[in-house]
């Protein structure tokens, strides 16, 4: 048995060693890639001051608000329901490979395998992918935010079945009730709350991401502030910009009212 | 009646959670089972309704053996088996009435329970069993809205409307404060005389066993060390 005070202060030894080694690899990182710190510091407000002068809108490029306003709208109903129906996808799933409800070993370590897949294959590369096939349209930045987001969500209902819902799952089998009243009456009854924070925030997400997938699958409001940006339209760009900040911020305020309500 | 007889099971090789467990349960008796924490308590009331695949041994529930029904017959045997849980174990979001009703799910078609559809007896019945435990004006709250002793007394509710044969209770009173501790113990004992049922409590306290319990058993290491009736040790301790 260790003596507390020993424990203190080893552990205090420990932080210490690891702030250090987190500095050293970020003094040898730039070392290595020859960045210059107090430049690059120096860089920060001067990129500002630029966007400041060029990206602000002028009461000229009111006139490409409804065009914006139109792709917006396209991005975040993308998002939403690339998130829907991931979610559908996802519970299913996470049902079948979870450790409480799920069928076996063997289909627990597939769906967790499958998870990662999706997961950790990034978006800008699911979209180069399936460009491949499915050309620039909406469909590609739906299938690229759908199969990330699937990754996501099964991994993170699995923990909240696991987390949630192993409790009441044994007080309803020992009743006698069959496995499909088990999970209809107890298991997402139970995990509903947690399961809605997700796809909430799972959707803020995507909005953002699918701006992004946009400028690549040549769809939604990406696209729009990619043309924007490479014909020189810069107060347009910077009014798209400032769309799209309105919008994200609007949802998270949705969806934070909306847990309040169900959490 | 339940016979229990040469119960083993190991979680790991040669390392016996239970050996050669047996004892026999009148109805009408409510029974104790005491012993330290890792003494195999919760290993002989899971084998009881087969939530835990014991090894060896012989589970006979008047004269019939559980261990070796097939899963038709081991939902029938569970929903004669109610169980009481020490975090309770309700759907916490649902209504109290809700909770009361999923104990009628071992009855129900598989639809009919998937939808949750009970008919008008199970409602009228599950109402006057809340009475029975003192919750009639809380059918329609949530069960996260409720107190310990509360959401102890509707896990207590949704057994009752099994027509259980069997109480099984895992550490009840483990999470209560002394005063609903006092007051679910007497609601299972009289619960016990009222229904005749066979009421099995895991308990490790002693006083609490000796104040209601009339028949103690004691484990100790996955072995029984003692079965008696509780006078005997109102008697000599
Ligand atoms: N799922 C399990 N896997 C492995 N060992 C277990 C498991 N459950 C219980 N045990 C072991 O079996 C023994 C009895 O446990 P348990 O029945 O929970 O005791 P009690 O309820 O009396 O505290 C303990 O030594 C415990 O560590
Ligand atoms: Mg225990």
């Amino acid at each position: 048995m260790q003596s507390p005070i020993k424990y203190l202060s080893h552990k205090g030894w420990h932080q210490t060693a690891i702030i250090a080694i987190i500095g050293g690899i970020y003094i040898l990182g730039s070392q290595i890639l020859n960045f210059d710190n107090l430049n690059g510091l120096l860089a920060v407000p001067k990129a500002f001051a630029w966007l400041g002068v060029n990206f602000k809108p002028t009461a000229h490029s009111m006139q490409y608000f409804p065009r914006i306003w139109q792709k917006l709208i396209q991005t975040v109903l993308l998002a939403i329901s690339s998130t829907m129906v991931a979610a559908i996808i996802a519970i299913f799933v996470a049902l079948l490979g979870s450790k409480v409800t799920g069928i076996n070993g063997f289909v627990q370590t597939i769906v967790r395998a499958i998870a990662s897949f999706f997961r950790n294959i990034p978006l800008v590369a699911w979209s180069m992918i399936l460009l491949f096939s499915f050309k620039q349209s909406d469909f590609t930045g739906f299938l690229a935010l759908l199969l990330m987001s699937v990754g996501y969500l099964i991994r993170a209902f699995m923990e909240i079945i696991e987390d949630e819902a192993s409790e009441t799952m044994l007080a309803l089998k020992a009743t006698g009730a069959s496995y499909f009243q088990v999970i209809f009456q107890a298991v997402l009854p139970q995990i509903l709350p947690s399961i809605l924070s997700w796809i909430l925030y799972m959707i803020e997400n995507n909005v953002r991401d699918a701006t992004l997938v946009g400028i690549l699958t040549g769809t939604g409001i990406g696209f729009i502030f990619d043309i924007y940006y490479k014909s020189f339209r810069f107060d347009a760009a910077g009014m798209t910009v400032l769309a799209i900040i309105f919008v994200v911020i609007a949802l998270e305020t949705i969806s934070n009212q909306i847990r309040k309500v169900i959490l | 009646m339940l016979e229990v007889k040469d119960l083993q099971k190991s979680y790991e090789k040669d390392k016996p959670a239970l050996k050669d467990i047996s004892f026999n349960i009148k109805p009408g008796t409510f029974v104790a089972i005491i012993g330290p924490s890792g003494a195999g308590k919760t290993t002989i009331l899971r084998s009881l309704n087969q939530l835990i695949k014991d090894d060896n041994g012989q589970i006979l529930l008047d004269g019939n053996d559980i261990r070796t029904a097939n899963k038709t017959q081991l939902r029938k045997y569970r929903r004669q088996i109610g169980m009481v849980f020490q975090n309770y174990n309700l759907v916490e979001r649902l209504t109290v009435i809700e909770n009361v009703l999923h104990g009628r799910l071992g009855y129900k078609s598989t639809l009919a329970g998937v939808f949750g559809r009970y008919t008008q007896e199970e409602k009228e019945e599950a109402m006057s069993l809340l009475k029975k435990v003192g919750l009639e004006n809380f059918a329609l709250q949530r069960c996260s809205e409720l107190s310990g002793g509360q959401k102890q007394r509707v896990g207590i509710a949704r057994s009752l409307i099994q027509h259980p044969k069997v109480i099984l209770c895992d550490e009840p009173i483990t999470s209560l404060d002394p005063a609903s501790a006092q007051n679910v113990m007497e609601l299972l004992k009289n619960l016990t005389e009222e229904y005749n049922l066979i009421c099995i409590a895991n308990l490790h306290q002693i006083n609490m066993a000796k104040m209601y319990a009339d028949q103690i058993i004691g484990i100790r290491k996955g072995r029984l060390v003692f079965d008696e009736a509780a006078t005997y040790y109102q008697r000599i301790l």
